[in-house]
């Protein structure tokens, strides 16, 4: 076991510390890159549309932010599963790095629905489909978070936190598929976020951008925060110690 | 196998008989919770009618939640959970067992229930029948998910709400299926697709649950 | 008493297996408390496992029962790993933990038949009647443990020792914990059986153990402890 777990040295806490701090500064240059790339495109490139005029810009961050968010759990159970099975806790402290990111690519998602819903037809909210599935993937990521949280043993609270991960992993399609299905029975909002402008290629540059932007600034601020999540947990060990001496030194 | 999970069904059965108030605390709640909407929403019958279904599912949700709390709690406190852990026959067995025990005395008192209580939204018979197979169906994957959230959550301060927050957004495909049946029964639909996806729920649910359970015990006891 | 064909695993134990620590870790959440452990259990030994608070003697009794992961190395029945081990081989393995295992609303008489079918048994109230007179607790058989004193339930708990067919392997964790000088001696009258027969028995205890027959031996967890 020894000799496979050698492969995966970044799985070492302190080197993934190291190597995250250096990459970092770039990804952020990414984002704000990509993100005035993709605002740029998105808000003075693309024509105005024929039948919402210009309140269906916002899909421009509500698309790629539901993208995100349902990535990001996977992501997040995925890792969450390695660090369970492999005992490797880099990979679960990856997981818990990454979950109030995807819940914040969630609110976002919702917020920039509700954002077009005004507009569109009026409601600030309509439980469409696509939008109580979105709701629902936050009460998943919350759940995971408040779970965690409560749990003081660090390794338990990685086991249990992947275990509800990936059972959670597990019913996104079951929940997805009855939100559907109870909303073609309740016909009541009969509009739909699907229902996007046809999509001109100026558009879907621009949601390429901004969707890039998205990936390139939650790779940022997970790494960041699983910087800190590391140094926490392992206040114990010696080359905490040393780098808490040299900042101090600094 | 057989004689462990007889032996702690029949152990909980046992228990549970003899603290009766605390084994009808749930269906307490469940009645007046429902009791609430009225009152909060009006008495206009055509209303009642209509949020009948909603309303007896989430307040049946809500109970079984409520109830499945102390499920192995107690266990833990007096040390017999790491005796049943240490069992010959695989913790799938306790898991299982401890559900269906649950089921028995907490779903079978709402099931019974419902009936009456759809009474007082002036529910029609088929669709009282209706409720009634939905609960038949879904009181089990309540029982079964909720065990799970109950291992996962186990001995937490703040177990009761995390263990609600965790196990709602899992229960609410069976809320869809088992209000939607009732609702299409009163509209003069067939509400047999809404069974057929309730017991591949129900089947699924009893595939999954109990293994998850037993890796969420043996996770809370290490 | 013990059947000379080793295939009826059911009840009887045909010789007594060799537990045993191969460079066992144990760790309490993230911190390391013992590493490097190495221990055997040989058929007829009784152990005493002594160690100061905290230094992880419950763990360790835990990880040898098979609860937990130990953070290195692994616990061995025969030679086969603790994890892998059938259902018949588990058996002969009893864990008696510093909590009782008694549920307050039942009987005694019920617990005890509980815990024997737990550990694969199946006590008749017979056998159940009889353990309890062993651990002179048997007119308090039909009482809810509700009603029993910390002693008295010690005795039920232990109650389960003396049962038919005991298993090979005991792991007691604190077992004279409360129990008074008529409780001791029957423990250790127990003890003594138990290693006659060719069983083991590893536990803990802060009080001296004066047991005779046999002198139990002495292992010492601060050898192993990680200072912390």
């Amino acid at each position: 076991m020894t000799a496979g777990m050698r492969l995966f040295t970044f799985a070492a806490p302190s080197r993934f510390h190291a190597l995250a701090g250096r990459f970092t500064p770039w990804f952020w240059l990414a984002t704000f890159g990509f993100a005035v790339a993709g605002l740029y495109v998105g808000f003075i490139v693309a024509p105005v549309d024929a039948t919402q005029g210009n309140a269906y810009r916002i899909i421009f961050l509500h698309v790629p932010a539901a993208w995100m968010s349902m990535l990001l759990y996977m992501v997040m159970a995925f890792w969450a599963a390695i660090g369970w099975a492999f005992r490797a806790k880099m990979a679960s402290m990856l997981a818990r790095a990454i979950a109030p990111t995807g819940a914040m690519f969630t609110v976002l998602a919702l917020w920039s629905g509700a954002l077009w819903g005004k507009p569109s037809w009026g409601a600030w909210w309509v439980w469409d489909a696509r939008l109580t599935s979105e709701l629902i993937l936050l009460f998943l990521y919350l759940g995971y978070i408040a779970l965690v949280e409560a749990i003081d043993d660090p390794r338990r609270a990685d086991q249990a936190g992947a275990l509800l991960a990936l059972v959670g992993a597990i019913n996104v399609p079951v929940i997805y598929f009855s939100v559907r299905w109870w909303n073609t029975l309740h016909q009541g909002a009969t509009i739909s976020m699907t229902a996007a402008p046809k999509m001109a290629s100026t558009m879907l540059t621009a949601m390429l951008l901004m969707t890039l932007a998205c990936w390139a600034y939650a790779f940022a601020v997970v790494f960041t925060r699983a910087r800190a999540i590391i140094v926490e947990r392992e206040q114990h060990t010696a080359w905490v110690s040393e780098l808490a001496l040299a900042a101090k030194g600094a | 196998m057989r004689a462990l999970f007889l032996a702690v069904l029949l152990r909980d059965l046992r228990l549970a008989a003899r603290r009766r108030i605390d084994a009808l605390l749930p269906l307490v709640f469940f009645v007046v919770a429902i009791s609430l909407f009225p009152l909060g929403v009006g008495p206009e019958p055509q209303t009642l009618r209509h949020i009948a279904p909603g309303v007896v599912w989430v307040c049946a949700l809500l109970a079984t939640m409520l109830s499945v709390q102390h499920l192995y709690a107690g266990d833990q406190a007096d040390g017999s959970l790491e005796q049943l852990l240490l069992a010959p026959q695989p913790a799938v067995t306790v898991a299982a067992a401890k559900c269906v025990a649950h089921w028995l005395v907490n779903g079978w008192p709402l099931i019974v229930a419902a009936p009456l209580v759809g009474v007082l939204f002036d529910l029609s018979g088929p669709a009282l029948r209706s409720l009634v197979i939905g609960l038949l169906l879904g009181t089990p994957v309540l029982s079964l998910l909720g065990g799970l959230g109950a291992a996962l959550t186990l001995g937490l301060r703040s177990g009761g709400m995390l263990l609600i927050l965790i196990v709602l957004p899992l229960a609410m495909p069976a809320l869809i299926f088992g209000a939607g049946a009732v609702s299409a029964v009163e509209s003069g639909e067939s509400a047999a697709g809404h069974y057929s996806l309730l017991g591949a729920l129900l089947i699924a649910t009893l595939l999954g649950a109990p293994l998850a359970t037993a890796a969420a015990l043996r996770i809370s006891t290490e | 008493m013990s059947s000379p064909t080793p295939a009826s695993a059911a009840h009887s134990d045909a010789q007594a297996p060799t537990l045993t620590a191969a460079s066992l870790g144990g760790q309490r959440g993230d911190r390391p408390l013992f590493r490097a452990l190495q221990l055997t259990l040989r058929p007829g030994q009784i152990v005493w496992l002594r160690g100061r608070n905290g230094r992880g003697k419950t763990s360790l009794l835990r990880l040898l029962a098979g609860l937990g992961t130990p953070a290195q190395g692994g616990v061995l029945c025969d030679g086969q790993a603790l994890p892998k081990l059938p259902a018949h081989w588990r058996r002969r393995l009893l864990y008696i933990a510093h909590a009782n295992a008694l549920k307050d609303d039942l009987t005694v008489a019920e617990s005890l038949q509980f815990l024997g079918t737990l550990h694969g048994r199946t006590p008749t109230a017979k056998d159940v009647g009889a353990a309890l007179l062993r651990l002179g607790v048997e007119r308090l058989s039909h009482l809810p443990v509700r009603t029993l004193s910390q002693g008295q339930r010690r005795r039920a708990s232990l109650a389960r020792l003396a049962l038919p067919h005991p298993p090979s392997i005991w792991l007691l964790d604190e077992p004279f914990d409360a129990l008074d000088d008529e409780g001791v001696q029957a423990l250790h009258e127990l003890l003594s059986a138990q290693s006659r027969r060719g069983g083991s028995v590893l536990m803990t205890s802060h009080q001296a153990v004066a047991l005779r027959d046999p002198v139990p031996q002495m292992l010492n967890l601060d050898d192993f402890a990680i200072a912390a």
